[in-house]
């Protein structure tokens, strides 16, 4: 056992931390207030070569791995950027993960030294207004004419869309009807947003201004046979492939964002002075702050067990969805807690707390619930019959 | 032509310190480090000269204690191409002996430029630098802002109160580099990678032929005080003509600082 952080990744922490701290909490009350893309965030990331942290170097990536992708946003996070900063390094990583596994070797060449330099965005859309978690209920169709498919349907909560080239997209190749196993006949492709077809509205919501979640309706959408991302039919297994890296990204990245809130909150408790002296001085103050720390720290261990046993080859289905868990819901308590030691200004813009409360928030919703979380606990965990 | 630059590891400049109990030394246990940041001045002029192809080499000379290899890692994520560590606790040392130890590692390479940060923002002596040019016979200029190489000699503006002055300095030299001669560069993620394979090579004392107990200077440090940072807290009342002679009034009389 070590617990020693290697050298590479104490400095990879320390030069994420010190590229992000260009960006202050006031840039990202801004850029949420405005609804505003942070590019010049993304583009300083890009231009130190942050993007390609898990694209093999071959294809202008540095070849890392999940654990080192957890620094990087969990980093992001603990900056006060929030899931503002995050997403757009987040669909640098995350939806490019098929292509590196499955891709051609003209796909890759295409694809993925632009995804690392920065000058092509990604998307990702595969949940549908009538299928969520249940994602073989996809109805979005994609039938193939000669060397193109035609694309028709439409999903929901599509990240990144307003300013991505392209989208990592689900559809199914066969209906669900037609197939043997449900599971099967659903196809990745990462589709031209510029396409004829293609409608994008974007979705108002609680919290992340800064980076869109979008409908996008396809209506005879051509997208060329070439775009397929590994086999028909077999998207499914190629999506799910990187599922429990996803989990173990967001979880590193909540638990930033809880000790960005929770460092937001000490530093109030030490300085606000009432009945002549610190509230920081009352328990009732230091007992949640320290609570909630201790249950980040713990959480932490997990992103990290797991994302070693993934980079490893390992299996880490059990790791990655209790470590989401956990994060998910410990760092939304740091952040509520931290809101409460602010009192009225946590309610307060100017405070910056309230951004990271409302950010957090979709940590027990996405990418995969609390609930299913704890399904996948009860049932390949604790062997528990399933129950859904 | 080799370029060496002198790198200092100093507590990051936002990190709280504690003094030891005895009073004479900041208390290292639990400190974060970084590299001192005039030194991040010295490494990136240093690269800007290779890449514009007028040196082939840039290498880092620092003295410290085991642990030391990180800052020197940052060094080489920046783009510097090797280094020497002479691994010494500095902390048994003061100005001289650290000067002495350095001149002897610069010596093994035989650099036509030395840089240096103007000073450590540790204890901001702005000695050591100074002291490896006299050591090593060498002209110097220091706490320069601009910097341009011409064939066998070097102009340089140098910051003085109110003003610069402009030198020409023979090769070999050393200078010592003021923030504003450029933009240090971020190490990237690549050259971070790259930084791994990197030659970092090692020396004791006995390897450059010195003696710990030559290298004591008389200098002893004999108290340590953090700085005050009791806060008065005071609020002037009444309007902005008012308030300004209160303020007056306070610093003359009960501050004694006017």
């Amino acid at each position: 056992m070590d617990f020693i952080p290697s050298e590479e990744h104490a400095m990879i922490r320390r030069q994420v931390r010190q590229i992000a701290a260009g960006f202050d909490l006031d840039f990202w009350r801004d850029s949420d207030k405005h609804k505003r893309y942070p590019h010049e965030f993304f583009d300083a990331f890009a231009a130190a070569g942050w993007l390609g942290i898990a694209i093999p170097e071959a294809y202008g990536g540095s070849g890392l791995g999940i654990v080192e992708a957890c620094i990087l946003l969990q980093e992001i996070c603990a900056s006060g950027a929030g899931t503002s900063g995050a997403a757009p390094i987040h669909f640098s990583i995350f939806p490019p993960m098929p292509v590196v596994k499955h891709g051609t070797e003209e796909q890759k060449r295409a694809y993925l030294p632009k995804i690392a330099d920065g000058t092509m965005k990604l998307g990702f859309s595969i949940t549908e207004p009538d299928a969520g978690t249940d994602t073989t209920r996809i109805t979005t169709r994609a039938i193939r004419e000669g060397d193109h498919y035609i694309f028709n349907g439409k999903k929901i909560w599509s990240t990144n869309l307003q300013n991505a080239d392209r989208t990592l997209i689900l559809v199914r190749t066969t209906p669900y009807e037609e197939v043997e196993r449900k599971t099967t006949g659903m196809s990745l492709f990462l589709m031209d947003l510029k396409s004829p077809g293609i409608t994008i509205r974007e979705i108002e919501k609680l919290g992340r201004h800064a980076v869109d979640s979008n409908e996008l309706f396809m209506d005879n959408v051509k997208v060329p046979a070439s775009d397929l991302i590994g086999e028909e039919g077999q998207g499914f297994y190629h999506l799910i492939a990187g599922l429990n890296p996803e989990r173990l990204m967001v979880a590193a990245e909540a638990i930033g964002i809880g000790r960005a809130a929770l460092d937001l909150a000490v530093k109030y408790a030490n300085e606000r002075i009432v009945f002549n002296r610190p509230i920081g001085k009352n328990q009732g103050i230091q007992f949640p702050l320290a609570d909630a720390y201790s249950k980040l720290e713990v959480a932490d261990l997990m992103v990290q067990k797991g994302a070693w046993l993934y980079d490893q080859g390992m299996p880490c289905g059990a790791e990655a969805n209790m470590a989401k868990l956990r994060a998910g819901a410990d760092a939304f308590e740091a952040c509520d807690a931290a809101l409460q030691t602010l009192g009225g200004m946590g309610y307060a813009k100017e405070y910056h707390v309230e951004r990271l409360w409302r950010e957090i928030r979709l940590y027990k919703i996405a990418p995969v619930s609390q609930e299913m979380c704890l399904n996948y606990i009860g049932e390949h965990v604790l062997k528990l019959p399933k129950s859904y | 032509m080799k370029i060496a630059v002198l790198m200092k590891r100093v507590p990051d400049t936002a990190s709280v310190l504690k003094i030891t109990p005895d009073n004479k030394s900041v208390d290292m246990a639990n400190l974060k480090f970084v590299m001192s940041p005039y030194d991040e001045h010295a490494i990136e002029e240093a690269l800007k000269i290779r890449e514009a192809g007028k040196a082939t080499e840039v290498i880092v000379f620092t003295v410290g204690p085991e642990g030391s290899q990180e800052t020197i890692r940052t060094a080489l994520a920046m783009g510097a191409d090797r280094a020497v560590f002479v691994k010494e606790d500095p902390s048994r040392f003061n100005s001289k002996g650290i000067a002495e130890m350095l001149a002897a590692a610069v010596k093994t390479e035989g650099p036509e430029l030395v840089f240096a940060g103007k000073q450590a923002v540790d204890d901001d002596a702005s000695q050591v630098p100074e002291r490896v040019a006299e050591l090593l016979d060498l002209p110097h200029a220091s706490i320069v802002t601009k910097f341009e190489l011409n064939g066998r000699a070097a102009t340089v503006e140098r910051e003085i109160e109110g003003g610069s002055y402009t030198v020409e300095v023979p090769l070999p030299a050393l200078f010592t580099m003021q923030k504003g001669i450029n933009t240090p560069r971020y190490p990237t993620l690549p050259n971070i990678m790259k930084a791994k394979k990197k030659e970092i090579k090692e020396f004791s004392l006995a390897d450059l032929g010195l003696d710990a107990a030559k290298l004591v200077s008389g200098l002893e440090v004999s108290g340590m005080s953090l700085p005050r940072a009791n806060r008065l807290n005071k609020i002037l009342d009444g309007d902005s003509t008012e308030r300004v002679k209160k303020l007056l009034t306070i610093l003359r009389e009960e501050e004694k600082v006017l």
